[in-house]
C-alpha cells in the first residue's frame, strides 16, 4: 500500500505491505533506526516517536495508519544531536546500555507539551491545569518509558534540568 | 611485545596516583552516550542490506518429541524462502564462558519454548506470518517441572561442614531458624537477544547482541560446525545483558545457518515473549537459614542450604551461598546446595548470580535475628565483621564493611530510627526504615587490550563489550591518562573479535580485567616513549600530549615517527585468588511506606554506601549502583516469573506480566563510595561495582517493611496480598 508521510521534515512515499508497523518502516524501510524495538508490544516504550507532536508507541501502530502525518524520531529532535534536553541526558548519565534513550527522549519532548497544554495525569490533584513539572509529575508520565539499566535518576534530573533552565523549551518543542 | 601480567602479589605502588593528566577517578560523560541520544548508536537488529531476509523463531508448546506436520505448506508460502529444522540449533542459551556449543536439536522439546524452527522469508511480516501458521505437533512427555517432585542432586564441592551447628543452635542464646524463598526472575534487558549473520562462502560473520565475544565466538563456531578462524563476531553496541547475553543465543546460531543455507544476509530477532524462555532465568531458590548468637548478638553459629534447579545437561547453578562464605565470623557452619534436575527453561547467570538472591534472604535473616537479640541491626553487623575468611583463614585483600555501615548510616540518617515496629504512622501508611549488608565475591579473567598511538591520538581495541556498564567511557580514561592526552584524543573501539581478546562483560570483572589490559597496554607504549627520551617509564610525565623529563620536554607530535607506537597488555588471574580472600561490601538503607489498607509498598528513598577499590569514574559506577538498587525493588516488590505447575511454562512471559520498576516505583537514590583502594586486584586498586548494588538491596526494602508495619515476608516478592496476610492482626 502506497504511504505518504513525513518524517523529521522529510516527506516519503512508500509502498508498504499493510502489516508493517510504523516503527519497522521506520528501522527497515526508511534506515532510521534510532527508534527502538524493546518489546513490539507497546509495553516498554523503547519505539516512542512522536505524531503531530504527540507521542505513541510506533510499534502498536502501521505505518500505512499514517497518511500525511507528521512524524519525528529521535533522529530528528535536533540537528547535530546536542540539544539541551539530549545534552542533559549524557551529563546526567540518563543512560546507561543506551536502548530505550531515543524512547526517554521522545517521551519528555511529549510530556513538556503535555505539561504547557495542561494535560493532567494520574498523579495530578485537579483536572484543571496548569500544572507543574514536578518531580512526581514527571515519574508518572515517564513510567511508559522503561528503563531495565534504571537509569531513572539520571534520566529525570536531565528532564527537570532541562526543564528549568530552557523555559521555552516547551514551546519550542511545539 | 606485550605486557604480561599474572596477578600474583599485591600492588601497593598506586601508580595512578602519580600520574599527570588527572582524567582517572574523574566524574566524566560516557563518549558513547552522545551517540545513544542522537539514535546513532547501531545495535545487533540495526545493520542494513538490500537482500536481507529475516528469521522468526517457533517455540514447542509442550514437553517431549516434536514434529512440523504442515513443513511443506508453510514452505511454499508468499515469501517464504525456509523453515530451518536444523539438529544445530541450540536448545537454549550457552551459560557465560562455556566457550562450546550448548545443548543442541529440535527434535525434542526438553522445556516449553525450546525453539524447533527458524522460518526465514523475505520480509519480517511474511516470516512472522508463516512461523504463526507452521503447525508444532508434541508427543507430550511427562517430565518434572516442580523443584519438589524430584530427589535432587547434592554436589558435595558446594558444601561446607564446620564445627556442630545443631549443638550452636540449642546452645544459642538467641536463634533464627526459617525458610526463605525467592522466585524465578529474568534479566530483560531492553534489547531484545537478535543477530545479523552473513555468509561469504568461508567466512561467518554475525552482529549479535552479546557479552562475552572470545567465548560467543568458539561457542558459536561449535554449534554450526566451523573452525572459529571462520567465525567474526561483532557487538558494539549491546542493549543491556545482565547476564542473559553471556553464552551464545538461540537467534544468533540459527541466523548463521540460515545465512550459510541460503547463502544471504539473515536476520533473526527474538520476540520479546521467547526472550522470557529461551534464555536463561535466575532460579527459584528456597533457602533454609539458620543462625545462632550469643546474649550480645555475635554469631556462634550459622546455616544456609539452599535448593536451586536447572535443566539437564547445564552445569550452571545458582551459587546461592557464595557470599555466606566469607560475609560474617561464626565457627560452626554448615552451608549446603541442592539441584533440582527438572524442565523448566534454563537457569543461569542473572545480575550478580549468588549473591543477589543469597545475601538477600541472608540479610532478612539476620535483621529477624538483631530484632529477637533487641540488637540494632547496624551493631549486629559490626559485631559479626570476621577478621579472616572464616572457613579458609585467608586474610580479606581489603575489608571496607564497617565504612561501609557507618558512612551509609550517618548519611541516612539511621540514628533517628523507630527500634520497634509500627511506630510511624501517616494516615493508612505505616513508616519504617531498614537496612542490609552488601557482599559480593571479586574477580580478575584473562584480557587482552592494545593501544595505538599515533600523532592524532590514541585507539584501544578490545572484543571487550560496553552492555551500558561504561567500558568506553573508563577505558579512555585509563589511556588517556597513562599517555597524557586529552579524552577527545582518544577512540575506544570494542566489540569486535578481531581486536585483541578481552574479558567480556559479566561477574563485575570487565574493568578490573580489561581494564587492566588496557593500563598495562599504555605502560607499554609509556615505557617506548621513556626510552625515546632516556628515561625510565617511572620518571617521565606525560601530559596534554607533552612528555617530560627532567629539563627534557617534548611534544609527543614530536617523539612519533609516521609509524604509531603499540602496547599490548595481557592480563591473567594469578595466585592473589589463592592467598587472599577478594570481595565488595557495602550496606543499603531504605525507607518505605505500606498501606495498611491494600497491603502496597512503596519505597520513599534507598541509599547505598559501597567499597570497590579505586572507582574509575564516579558518574558511570554511580549508574551502576543506581541499576542494582532497582533491582532490589523489583527483587523485593514486584519480580517474579511464574511457572505453570503442570508444564513449568512461564505463564508471565512479558512486560506486562513481568513487573519491572518502572520510573514512578523509583525514589530518589543516594549513593556513597567507601574510599579504597585494594592493592592484591591490581595495578589500579580498581575492583568490580556492577554487581554490589543489587546484593542485600532488597533486603533492606523487606527490612523496612518489617519496620514499617510488623509484617515480615520472607517468600519474595513482597506483593500485597503477602503483606497483607504478614501484617500483624
Amino acid at each position: 500500500m502506497k504511504t505518504s508521510f513525513t518524517v523529521n521534515g522529510s516527506p516519503f512515499s512508500i509502498d508498504l505491505d499493510p502489516r508493517v508497523t510504523l516503527l519497522d518502516a521506520l528501522r527497515d524501510h526508511l534506515n532510521l533506526t534510532g527508534s527502538k524495538k524493546g518489546c513490539d508490544h507497546g509495553q516498554c516504550g523503547a519505539c516512542t516517536v512522536l505524531v503531530d507532536g504527540r507521542r505513541i508507541n510506533a510499534c502498536l501502530s502501521l505505518a500505512v495508519m499514517h497518511d500525511g502525518d507528521e512524524i519525528t524520531t529521535v533522529e530528528g529532535l535536533s540537528e547535530d544531536g546536542r540539544s539541551p534536553l539530549q545534552s542533559a541526558f549524557v551529563r546526567h548519565d540518563g543512560m546507561q546500555c543506551g536502548y530505550c534513550t531515543p524512547g526517554q527522549l521522545c517521551s519528555a519532548t511529549a510530556v513538556f507539551r503535555e505539561i504547557a497544554e495542561g494535560w493532567p495525569s494520574h498523579v495530578s490533584e485537579t483536572l484543571d491545569g496548569p500544572y507543574a513539572l514536578t518531580r512526581e509529575e514527571l515519574a508518572e508520565r515517564m513510567s511508559g518509558n522503561i528503563c531495565r539499566c534504571s537509569c531513572y535518576p539520571g534520566i529525570n534530573a536531565a528532564i527537570l534540568e532541562t526543564a528549568e533552565e530552557d523555559a521555552g523549551y516547551a514551546e519550542a518543542a511545539e | 611485545m606485550t605486557f604480561d601480567l599474572k596477578i600474583d602479589e599485591p600492588h601497593p605502588e598506586h601508580r595512578a596516583d602519580g600520574l599527570a593528566q588527572g582524567v582517572l577517578e574523574q566524574d566524566n560523560d560516557r563518549p558513547d552516550g552522545w551517540l545513544k541520544v542522537a539514535g546513532t548508536a547501531t545495535y545487533a537488529a540495526e545493520e542494513q542490506a538490500d537482500d536481507m531476509l529475516h528469521g522468526f523463531l517457533v517455540r514447542a508448546p509442550k514437553i517431549g518429541a516434536v514434529s512440523c506436520p504442515n513443513v511443506d505448506d508453510v514452505r511454499a508460502m508468499e515469501g517464504v524462502r525456509s523453515v530451518l529444522r536444523d539438529p544445530r540449533m541450540i536448545r537454549n542459551a550457552a551459560q557465560g564462558t562455556a566457550n562450546e556449543a550448548p545443548a543442541q536439536g529440535v527434535d525434542r522439546a526438553a522445556y516449553v519454548g525450546q525453539p524447533v524452527a527458524l522460518v526465514v522469508a523475505e520480509s519480517f511480516e511474511q516470516a512472522r506470518h508463516a512461523a504463526q501458521a507452521l503447525v508444532v505437533s508434541v508427543e507430550e512427555e511427562d517430565k518434572p517441572v516442580q523443584p519438589d517432585a524430584v530427589e535432587p542432586e547434592k554436589p558435595e564441592d558446594k558444601s561446607t561442614e564446620l564445627g556442630d551447628l545443631d549443638r550452636a543452635m540449642s546452645e544459642a542464646a538467641f536463634t533464627v531458624d526459617a525458610v526463605y524463598t525467592t522466585p524465578s526472575m529474568v534479566s530483560a534487558a531492553m534489547e531484545p537477544h537478535a543477530a545479523t549473520a552473513h555468509w561469504d562462502g568461508e567466512t561467518l560473520t554475525l552482529r549479535g547482541s552479546l557479552q562475552m565475544l572470545k567465548f560467543n565466538r568458539n561457542e558459536l563456531a561449535d554449534s554450526v560446525g566451523l573452525d572459529p578462524k571462520h567465525v567474526r563476531v561483532l557487538a558494539p553496541y549491546v542493549g543491556g545483558g545482565f547476564g542473559s547475553k553471556l553464552g551464545i543465543s538461540a537467534d544468533c546460531v540459527a541466523a548463521a545457518l540460515a545465512a550459510m543455507e541460503l547463502k544471504q544476509p539473515v536476520r533473526v530477532v527474538q520476540h520479546r515473549r521467547n526472550v522470557f524462555e529461551v534464555n536463561t532465568r535466575r532460579s527459584e531458590t528456597r533457602q533454609h537459614i539458620r543462625l545462632a548468637a550469643d546474649t550480645e548478638g555475635r554469631l556462634t553459629g550459622l546455616g544456609h542450604e539452599a535448593l536451586v534447579s536447572n535443566l539437564p545437561e547445564e552445569e550452571f547453578s545458582e551459587p546461592v551461598i557464595q557470599g555466606s562464605h566469607f560475609a560474617y565470623a561464626a565457627s560452626n557452619r554448615t552451608l549446603g546446595m541442592k539441584v533440582a534436575r527438572i524442565h523448566r527453561s534454563a537457569a543461569g547467570s542473572v545480575r550478580a548470580p549468588g549473591e543477589s538472591v543469597g545475601v538477600t534472604a541472608f540479610e532478612v535473616a539476620m535483621d529477624e535475628l538483631a530484632q529477637a537479640a533487641g540488637v540494632d541491626p547496624v551493631n549486629l553487623r559490626l559485631r559479626n565483621i570476621p577478621e579472616k575468611d572464616p572457613e579458609s583463614g585467608k586474610p580479606f585483600s581489603s575489608h571496607r564493611l564497617e565504612a561501609a555501615l557507618r558512612q551509609g548510616a550517618d548519611a541516612f540518617g539511621w540514628s533517628h530510627r523507630h527500634a520497634a515496629p509500627r511506630q510511624q504512622r501517616e494516615g493508612e501508611w505505616w513508616i519504617g526504615t531498614g537496612m542490609a549488608a552488601a557482599f559480593r565475591v571479586n574477580m580478575v579473567i584473562e584480557a587482552e587490550a592494545r593501544i595505538s598511538l599515533t600523532r592524532d591520538g590514541a585507539t584501544v581495541m578490545s572484543d571487550m563489550t560496553d552492555i551500558g556498564t561504561g567500558s568506553y567511557a573508563i577505558f579512555g580514561q585509563i589511556a588517556a591518562e597513562l599517555l597524557g592526552l586529552p579524552l577527545d584524543r582518544i577512540d575506544a573501539q570494542l566489540g569486535d573479535t578481531r581486536f585483541p581478546p578481552g574479558s567480556g562483560s559479566g561477574g563485575s570483572f570487565g574493568a578490573a580485567s580489561t581494564g587492566t589490559a588496557v593500563w598495562l597496554a599504555g605502560m607499554e607504549i609509556r615505557k617506548q616513549i621513556a626510552d625515546r627520551l632516556g628515561c625510565s617509564e617511572a620518571e617521565l610525565t606525560l601530559k596534554d600530549g607533552k612528555a617530560t623529563y627532567a629539563n627534557k620536554r617534548a611534544s609527543l607530535r614530536d617523539l612519533l615517527s609516521d609509524e604509531p607506537i603499540t602496547g599490548h597488555g595481557h592480563v591473567e588471574p594469578g595466585e592473589a585468588a589463592e592467598k587472599v580472600r577478594q570481595a565488595t561490601f557495602g550496606a543499603h538503607f531504605a525507607e518505605v511506606a505500606v498501606s495498611d489498607v491494600t497491603g502496597e509498598v512503596c519505597v520513599r528513598r534507598m541509599l547505598g554506601s559501597f567499597a570497590a577499590g579505586r572507582i574509575l569514574n564516579p558518574r558511570t559506577a554511580t549508574s551502576q549502583c543506581h541499576g542494582g538498587m532497582t533491582w532490589g525493588i523489583g527483587m523485593a516488590l514486584t519480580e517474579e516469573l511464574t511457572h505453570d505447575r503442570r508444564d513449568g511454562h512461564a505463564v508471565n512471559r512479558d512486560l506486562a506480566g513481568y513487573h519491572l520498576p518502572v520510573n514512578a516505583d523509583v525514589p530518589p537514590l543516594e549513593v556513597h563510595f567507601v574510599e579504597e583502594l585494594d592493592d592484591w586486584a591490581g595495578p589500579m586498586q580498581a575492583k568490580g561495582i556492577g554487581e554490589l548494588g543489587i546484593c542485600g538491596a532488597g533486603a533492606s526494602i523487606l527490612n523496612a517493611v518489617y519496620n514499617a508495619c510488623g509484617a515480615r515476608v520472607r517468600d519474595m516478592p513482597a506483593t500485597p496480598d503477602r503483606v497483607l496476610a504478614a501484617l500483624p492482626s
